[in-house]
């Protein structure tokens, strides 16, 4: 099973760190998402663009958990050469993820 | 007992129109806040203002107000906005202008100032930058504009006495929304868990369409009805700084618990220390309940007090982005692309460019994935990087246009840009160095 099937999300972002919020659609799914998305696993899957550490923020009450990932958007907005400055398409490769 | 509708007339400088004209014919609204202003956009509109001392507002002041005033007639509804970007004291005289013309007799416009910080920050050049811990002295050749992101005080003072718009520059984006609050239910600033509650409002309607069905649509799970028609949110709050979020009835999108709980963590680092001028805004406590179809209650934010600085942005110069792509397609395109990619890069080593990508537009360009997709039928070779100066960013565009007679079989499609990088370094101003005022016109 892909993320996406239990899960949406947003990405957001401030200078040259992203966030990603996941969210469950039942909220009888938060402890899975809890137990297997960690914030090592995050850094592991996203490798590729996560140069710094990556953060998780736990929200039970809205089945919400909140990635902030550092050093992850090339400079960020004002300044990276990537074609997705605001690193907006993360969220979407997070919910790639096979659980 | 009391309460107030607050409506989300735009999420970013260039947003919709149509949405915001309908919440305000249609939303029995008391205040209508236009959220205008990212990051970067200021130090282009100080330029701008540098060039000519009549510009620097938003791009769309005289599209939307042109449209906004006509219906304000009659009807109780204010505006907020900081469209008035690094130039707030025009935009106000130029609002003046389009009123007068349309013969609106009796509006109070009111301008926010004091934002501008720049010569105090050339000034105190030891400052860190936040993101790099080196002193501002390191880039102060290139400094264009410095902008204190600013709370409600000159809002709530605009509104206190008698104002039905205010333009400001460079106001923290939920503030914009919060300082209505404040002013209608007379709460303290220093009854922090309100400022919390009014903050997490602010940051539910600043980015409009977000909430309300915008960026959300996805196939199955996350269908949004008539997408098209997108309608802006509002909030209808009571003294307690609780209440609820919805939209005009007929429009299309969708408000529910997860339109609401996407929106509520969008930029958010720690959801419980959500710094803003105002107050330190506690979300990680929220809660949402859906009452009704497209009607969101929400509760439980709350806040603790602010710290002693502003955050400045620092706008500066940062050298020249160029970029080229190139498509190819049929068999073999994505090896067509890579052998492409090789060429240019090979071309431009003696540039000694900085950050360059050779994206390849269908595969990798923002994938961070490693997987590779076998029957793809075309793909476009993107190659973006860094120079010093104009010249040199330039001839990474021209390298690409020259793959037609000089690269692999079959390229096309070709197009070339240059653009000057505009780059934000964030530093913390004590609030005592900052003095805002306001300037009024009547019509």
């Amino acid at each position: 099973m892909k993320l996406h099937e239990i899960a949406h999300a947003r990405t957001g972002d401030k200078g040259n760190i992203s966030n990603i919020s996941l969210i469950v659609f039942e909220k009888s799914n938060y402890s899975l998402i809890q137990e297997k998305v960690t914030a090592d696993r995050v850094k592991d899957w996203l490798g590729k663009v996560v140069k710094g550490e990556v953060k998780r923020y736990e929200l039970p009450q809205l089945g919400a958990l909140n990635f902030v990932l550092y050093e992850a958007l090339g400079g960020g907005v004002t300044s990276s050469t990537q074609i997705d400055k605001h690193g907006k398409s993360l969220s979407a490769f997070l919910l790639e993820m096979p659980i | 007992m009391k309460k107030i509708r607050i409506g989300g007339g735009a999420g970013y400088g260039g947003d919709r129109l149509e949405p915001a004209l309908k919440l305000l014919e249609e939303g029995n609204l008391d205040y209508i806040c236009f959220e205008c202003l990212a990051e970067r956009t200021i130090a282009l509109a100080q330029k701008e203002k540098k060039s000519d001392p009549k510009k620097g507002y938003n791009h769309l002041l005289e599209y939307r107000m042109g449209a906004i005033l006509p219906i304000l007639k009659g009807k109780k509804t204010k505006v907020i906005s900081n469209m008035g970007a690094a130039n707030p004291f025009q935009a106000m005289k130029v609002t003046q202008e389009i009123a007068r013309k349309m013969g609106i007799k009796g509006l109070k416009i009111a301008a926010v100032l004091g934002d501008d910080v720049l010569d105090t920050i050339r000034q105190s050049l030891y400052l860190p930058i936040l993101e790099t811990g080196k002193p501002l002295s390191t880039i102060e050749p290139q400094i264009i504009s410095a902008n204190a992101y600013i709370g409600v005080g000159g809002i709530v003072e605009a509104l206190k006495n008698g104002a039905d718009i205010i333009l400001t520059g460079r106001v923290s984006d939920p503030s914009l929304f919060l300082a209505p609050m404040i002013y209608e239910f007379g709460w303290k600033m220093d009854d922090f868990e309100k400022l919390g509650k009014g903050t997490m409002i602010g940051h539910l309607l600043e980015c409009a369409g977000q909430v309300s069905g915008g960026y959300f649509a996805d196939l199955n799970r996350k269908a949004v009805p008539d997408l098209w028609d997108l309608g802006f949110p509002f909030a209808e709050l009571e003294e307690s700084g609780d209440g609820l979020i919805s939209k005009v009835t007929g429009t299309g999108g969708l408000i529910n618990t997860a339109t609401c709980t996407e929106q509520l963590l969008y930029e958010i680092h720690d959801p419980a220390q959500y710094l803003t001028p105002d107050c330190i805004a506690d979300f990680s406590k929220v809660e949402f309940e859906a009452i009704a179809d497209n009607c969101v209650r929400f509760s439980k934010a709350t806040g603790k007090e602010a710290t002693d600085t502003y955050k400045v942005s620092v706008g500066y110069s940062n050298g020249y982005a160029g970029e080229g792509q190139i498509s190819y397609g049929g068999h073999d395109c994505i090896a067509r692309a890579r052998l492409a990619a090789e060429i240019v890069k090979k071309r431009l080593e003696k540039l000694s460019l900085q950050d360059v990508r050779l994206d390849i537009i269908g595969l990798n360009s923002i994938s961070p994935m490693e997987t590779e997709p076998k029957d793809l039928q075309e793909v476009r070779l993107r190659v973006c990087a860094k120079a010093d100066n104009f010249e040199k960013a330039r001839h990474i565009g021209q390298e690409v246009e020259t793959l037609y007679t000089n690269g692999p079989y079959g390229g096309g499609g070709v197009s070339q840009h240059v653009e000057e990088i505009i780059s934000v370094a964030s530093v913390l101003l004590p609030k005592s160095a900052v003095n805002i005022h306001v300037e009024y016109l009547n019509t």
